[in-house]
């Protein structure tokens, strides 16, 4: 005989109904807070930043250099700075970073791996104030000012150098996880026709494990053109730089002129337009790299799941 | 062409095993494989191979002759070796760093294992099917250069991937679209697309391990049938599950099974004959009970 079954027996209880709406509700407010702060954060930087670009003299924003104090807002002195750091940065850290993921995913042997990747990760760990101050006190001294003789103590390259050693673990990591990604049985396709380790690398595991590999490298763009620190203590500069393409020279970041300024924010906070000016710069900055950051989440997107 | 495809051989050679009184798995009127002639040198020869992962000894003392222009088929339980032995034939378990292979493989008579003998070389003569269908993540016509590429081919290389995609069996379905990734194949297309891929650089033997296990019916007949084409030309040696496909295709067949003696169990190779012989009339009792299904 069987039993029939009624719809209270269905029902459940209504407490665990609610408590599951509770629950429910609690993270849809964390979930809601993140994107609350990140647009309380852009509104802002954005009227901060409007008060300065819709007052500024257009002349002051094109000059000899990024001397604040002085009403003149250089911007593209922050910009080549910038850009010129985090391209030194990338120089040394792509070559380490991709051979050192080659290395790690490819060769290794097991035991080789258990060692090397640790280490790696402590490296990746370092805060940015040590390696700062490494650059300042071993980087510009003992490789700078010795390859060049007529180089200044600070000097974006000392810095660009530091911010490369920063990087070189995050692409390592990131991009050895995307080559151990790509299946064996390729690797094994590629061993089977007659391929080399080497060729196996370049031609199977690498293009396999490109769109990871790319998205590293945004990734640890947008992180060297983020870094304070260093820059902040390596190249020089602080208060002001004069407008130069040249890596031997003291210059300021995006990210530096802002820390520099901000750091005594109350003697900016009347003086003229300066103190608004770091929002631009900070906006500025923001929009790079929110830029970056998405090209690289595209990246990522359109090529996942190819094997 | 061959001038018997595993299809329709079968009424004419049923009476041959008509005697075979057991239920078997395998229909004695299925093996359709294997009385060969005898006209084949021998072109690779396993002798006490050992092949040790650490400290476990996977594969014990197997020989096995394998002649040119045949069908060898290695068939066993799981973990009975058979795929391990296949792959110390073109030192894939190189790639394994804690294998050793001890014994001897030797190749036209050349010892594989040999002191100036490079692997890349090897696997250049002995060419690898895989289980799962493994196309590059490329273009159809650029998965068929890989490896002509790689061995600095410098021949016509449209010609070759015409020539190798016609010999698998696959030209006509994709030569308006050799330049669409290989993904967009099907899985039997796919893995005719990996036979194409390993004949392009022309080697003379064919390992394939369990070429079919990973596909339906329908695609699996078409790569038996293509195997019995690449007969012709090729060495082939098959590792498979499937009974009924080593003795549609294969004309000698090796078993394999696990055997536990003193405690350590390590892969043996039982029994070692003419297809027809070992399916309707195994001189091991192992054998026997492996083919009528009892265990397996």
């Amino acid at each position: 005989m069987t039993q029939s079954i009624t719809t209270v027996d269905l029902t459940g209880d209504p407490r665990r109904r609610r408590k599951e709406r509770r629950v429910r509700a609690i993270f849809l407010a964390a979930g809601l807070a993140s994107i609350a702060i990140s647009a309380l954060i852009i509104v802002a930087l954005s009227g901060e930043a409007w008060r300065f670009i819709s007052q500024v003299d257009p002349a002051a924003l094109f000059t000899v250099g990024w001397f604040p104090r002085r009403g003149l807002y250089d911007i593209p002195t922050l910009i080549i700075a910038t850009v010129l750091i985090a391209g030194i940065g990338m120089l040394v850290a792509v070559p380490l970073g991709l051979g050192a993921a080659a290395y790690l995913s490819e060769y290794a042997s097991p035991r080789a791996r258990r060692r090397l990747k640790p280490t790696l990760e402590i490296l990746a760990g370092i805060p940015s104030v040590v390696l700062g101050f490494w650059a300042l006190t071993f980087i510009s001294p003992e490789i700078v000012q010795r390859v060049f003789t007529s180089a200044k103590p600070f000097t974006m390259m000392a810095a660009g150098l530091g911010v490369g050693v920063l990087i070189t673990p995050l692409i390592a990591t990131v991009s050895e996880d995307a080559m151990r990604a790509v299946p064996t049985s390729l690797r094994e396709a590629s061993y089977g026709l007659g391929a080399s380790r080497s060729t196996t690398v370049r031609s199977v595991v690498f293009p396999a494990s490109l769109s990871g590999v790319v998205a590293s490298l945004i990734l640890a763009l947008s992180r060297a053109m983020g870094e304070t620190m260093i820059v902040f203590m390596a190249a020089g500069a602080v208060g002001g730089a004069l407008r130069t393409f040249n890596p031997l020279e003291p210059g300021q970041t995006m990210t530096a002129a802002v820390a520099s300024l901000a750091t005594g924010s109350d003697q900016v906070a009347g003086e003229g337009l300066a103190f608004q000016s770091l929002f631009f710069v900070g906006l500025l900055l923001f929009l790079i790299t929110l830029s970056l950051n998405s090209i690289s989440n595209r990246l990522v997107r359109r090529y996942r799941n190819r094997y | 062409m061959s001038d018997r495809s595993p299809n329709d051989a079968v009424s004419g050679e049923s009476a041959l095993f008509d005697g075979a009184a057991r239920a078997p798995e395998v229909d004695a009127a299925r093996v359709t494989g294997g009385s060969p002639d005898n006209t084949h040198d021998v072109i690779i020869s396993l002798e006490d191979v050992d092949v040790y992962y650490g400290d476990f000894h996977a594969v014990d003392s197997v020989s096995v002759p394998i002649r040119e222009k045949e069908i060898t088929a290695f068939i066993g339980p799981s973990g009975c070796g058979k795929s391990t032995v296949l792959r110390t034939i073109n030192r894939m378990n190189d790639l394994i760093p804690t294998a050793r292979v001890e014994g001897s493989v030797t190749y036209h008579g050349v010892d594989l294992y040999g002191g100036n003998v490079d692997p890349v070389q090897v696997r250049r003569h002995i060419g690898m099917v895989f289980q799962k269908p493994n196309p590059f993540p490329k273009s159809i016509y650029d998965n068929i250069s890989f490896g002509p590429k790689i061995a600095k081919y410098d021949g016509n290389m449209d010609d070759l991937v015409e020539e190798s995609l016609n010999r698998a069996a696959l030209w006509d379905e994709v030569k308006d679209k050799l330049d669409d990734s290989a993904y967009a194949l099907s899985g039997g297309q796919q893995q005719r697309l990996c036979i194409a891929r390993a004949i392009a650089t022309s080697p003379d033997v064919l390992l394939m391990d369990e070429p079919a296990s990973a596909l339906d019916p329908i695609a699996t007949l078409r790569i038996e049938e293509l195997m019995y084409e690449l007969k012709q030309d090729y060495t082939i040696i098959i590792v498979t599950h499937n009974m009924q496909q080593a003795a549609r295709v294969s004309d000698r067949t090796a078993f394999f099974n696990i055997d536990i003696q003193n405690g350590q169990r390590a892969g043996r190779l039982v029994e070692f004959s003419e297809t027809a012989t070992l399916f309707t009339t195994p001189s091991e009792k192992t054998t026997e009970d492996y083919i009528t299904g009892r265990f397996g």
